[in-house]
């Protein structure tokens, strides 16, 4: 047991993962110079000290990054690629949706893709191009798995099971919950670190978690969300409403039966996301909740979502687009209100 | 270079074994008794011939919209491409391809990626396990002339060119980009001189003459098989029919047009073969004989083949 930053056991993950299989590898900028930081945020920091050939750094290229990525992982290596803020995603979404999610589905089947993508986001003070969430851009693309970890265990559990799938896997990271150190520590962290049982074990991709219980609404949310909404739980608490607080870990697969069985019990149901609400992942979990589960919903669903706007910059404009604690604790309110 | 007379033909039967598939498949097309769309090889065998002729067991190649050529050079089954022509099962890609995604890795080919340079950075790729693997073989990347404006070729080409990889980056200037003349969208007297933006040898060479096409891209190997990296070799040829579908070619002129008639390389290549003494008449005409009938097995068995079920759909997604 150790307890580690999500950057931490990120980097003891692909440490093991590359002794444990010959065929991993990492490629993406800046992750393994000399002197430098071990890619935006440090998870690979130091690992080109024993794995030279397996730490390969691209040039500024996201197009190529995932392009030679899908060729190596369709010759049998299972390259792990990353970028350096999930915002370049966008200079590389020709290879993202034409090419990785659907080269297994074009060719019958016969090939298979073992390709894990690494992808930091959330607002932290950059302005609008180092920012965004983009979950619900990658729910829509069938063939690519979306995995979200809020803690290190998790962090380090979804890798592990990311590199030994054979499909794609992208995996969301929350800059605000890595724990980087150093020059590349973070102005306003939360902690997020976790003990880690020294065994091996993997957190299966589409297996959701409660993580408070209740019993008067499910409050649902990932990454950064996810810790303010057990925040809120804390307030509402304190009022006496008892919120169960679920964490989805992943949103493809998504862990429908935990989802449910928390709605039957509380009749209520509050979305939390860090992104724009129009078209936003909370609005597919919404309408599914809102088709398949109406005999046990005593409320509408809510979504807790950002505005229709780019990620602002300046603080007191950029905390008002991200939602926290107390516009959940608000939602929850009007629901027990209405009800 | 003095060949084998059996090898000679051989080149002589796969281009023709082209030929006569995509003429095929145009009329099947044209009756309406095949689905889909289809963008035709005819007039460029030599290159994908060429070029595949110089490969082997573990090589593999990547291709684009227009990949029955390819296919059948690298020696996908006709009977399994006309089986995904038609969308039946048994087809290479079990139907879910189609004529832009036919492909088989096994086989050395990689399902066809019909964005334009999309395939680059993923030849790219394969170059790179090949290399990590320390397996002694190549990638040949296909790409249309298009491809060389495209972001993706450069990305794609510079990473095989900064890790020294065994890729063979394959242009084939048929001069048309769909409609548009590629030199109206370059200012380049010829697009293999995009190579020393990258560091690497750029060889232009008459993409209609066989035999150029297999001696160039054998060069090209033998210097990424040495480690020495990939070359950008572009193939000079013409696209005799439309670009895709009902296409009339009215913005290839008719002087250019009927040069390049008969300057195609399959025509070429007979009377190249007859006019030296390499092959008679005869043996030409039993192999196109045993192309035709190739060919009607295979049309016969994929118009018998079942369709697939629809929920078959749902299938080969996820493990």
């Amino acid at each position: 047991m150790a307890r580690l930053s999500i950057a931490e056991a990120l980097r003891e993950g692909l440490r093991d993962e590359m002794i444990r299989d010959e065929r991993v590898f990492c490629l993406g900028e800046d992750i393994g110079i000399r002197g430098g930081w071990g890619g935006a945020f440090t998870v690979t920091l130091g690992l080109e000290n024993n794995f030279r050939n397996r730490i390969i750094d691209t040039p500024i290229a996201e197009a190529g990054i995932f392009g030679v990525a899908l060729g190596a992982a369709v010759m049998g290596l299972r390259p792990v690629a990353d970028v350096q803020y999930g915002d370049f995603l966008f200079c590389a979404m020709d290879q993202l949706v034409n090419q990785i999610a659907k080269m297994r589905y074009m060719s019958g089947g016969k090939l298979t893709v073992p390709l894990v993508m690494r992808a930091p986001v959330g607002s932290t003070g950059r302005g609008a191009q180092h920012a965004q969430n983009l979950e619900s851009f990658f729910i829509s693309v069938p063939g690519i798995k979306v995995a979200c970890p809020a803690t290190a265990y998790d962090a380090l559990g979804i890798l592990r099971a990311a590199i030994r799938d054979d499909n794609p896997v992208l995996i969301f990271e929350h800059k605000i919950l890595y724990g980087s150190k150093g020059a590349r520590a973070e102005a306003d962290a939360v902690d997020a670190s976790s003990e880690i049982p020294s065994e091996d074990y993997i957190v299966p991709i589409g297996k959701g978690i409660v993580r408070r219980e209740g019993t008067d609404v499910t409050i649902v949310g990932t990454l950064l969300m996810m810790h303010r909404a057990l925040q809120a739980a804390e307030t509402l608490a304190a009022e006496g409403i008892s919120a169960e607080v679920i964490d989805p870990r992943s949103l493809v697969p998504f862990d429908w039966d935990l989802v449910n069985a928390s709605v039957m019990k509380t009749g209520r149901a509050v979305i939390v996301e860090e992104g724009p609400k129009r078209g936003g992942w909370s609005a597919e979990i919404a309408a599914t909740l809102a088709e398949t589960m109406s005999d046990y919903l005593t409320a509408p669903v809510t979504r807790v979502a950002s505005p229709d706007i780019p990620v602002p910059f300046a603080p007191p404009m950029e905390n008002f687009y991200r939602p926290d604690a107390n516009r959940i604790v608000e939602a929850v309110r009007k629901l027990l209100v209405a009800a | 270079m003095s060949y084998d007379k059996k090898f000679l033909i051989s080149l002589y039967q796969r281009m023709s074994l082209i030929r006569k598939f995509e003429e095929r498949v145009k009329f099947l097309f044209l009756e309406g008794v095949m689905p889909g769309t289809i963008h035709q090889y005819n007039g460029q065998e030599g290159v994908a011939v060429g070029v595949c002729s110089t490969l082997g067991e573990g090589d593999v190649i990547t291709s684009t919209h227009r990949p029955h050529g390819h296919a059948v050079a690298r020696g996908l089954s006709i009977e399994s491409l006309m089986h995904e022509l038609f969308g039946k099962v048994t087809g290479c890609c079990k139907g879910k391809g189609g004529s832009m995604h036919m492909g088989d890795l096994e086989k050395g080919m990689v399902p066809a990626v019909a964005i334009v340079a999309g395939a680059i950075p993923m030849a790219t790729g394969m170059a790179l396990a090949m290399k990590m693997k320390k397996q002694p073989n190549v990638v040949i990347c296909f790409m249309g002339d298009g491809a060389v404006n495209e972001g993706a070729f450069h990305e794609g080409v510079n990473m095989g060119a900064i890790w020294q990889l065994p890729v063979v980056y394959v242009i084939e200037n048929n001069l048309y980009s769909a409609s548009t003349p590629i030199f109206d969208m370059v200012r380049l007297k010829k697009l293999s001189d995009r190579a020393a933006g990258y560091g690497i040898p750029g060889v232009t060479i008459d993409g209609n003459d066989v035999l150029a096409v297999h001696e160039a891209t054998q060069a090209a190997i033998a210097r990424a098989r040495n480690g020495e990296g990939p070359t950008l070799l572009e193939c000079m040829t013409y696209r005799i029919t439309g670009h895709s579908r009902r296409d009339p070619c009215n913005y290839q002129p008719e002087g250019e047009r009927k040069h390049a008639l008969e300057n195609e390389p399959i025509r070429r290549f007979h009377k190249y073969l007859l006019g030296e003494g390499l092959a008679t008449e005869a043996e030409l005409a039993k192999a196109d004989e045993e192309n035709d009938v190739e060919i009607e097995a295979a049309v016969k068995s994929a118009m018998a083949a079942a369709d697939p079920a629809p929920e078959a759909a749902l299938e080969d997604l996820y493990v």
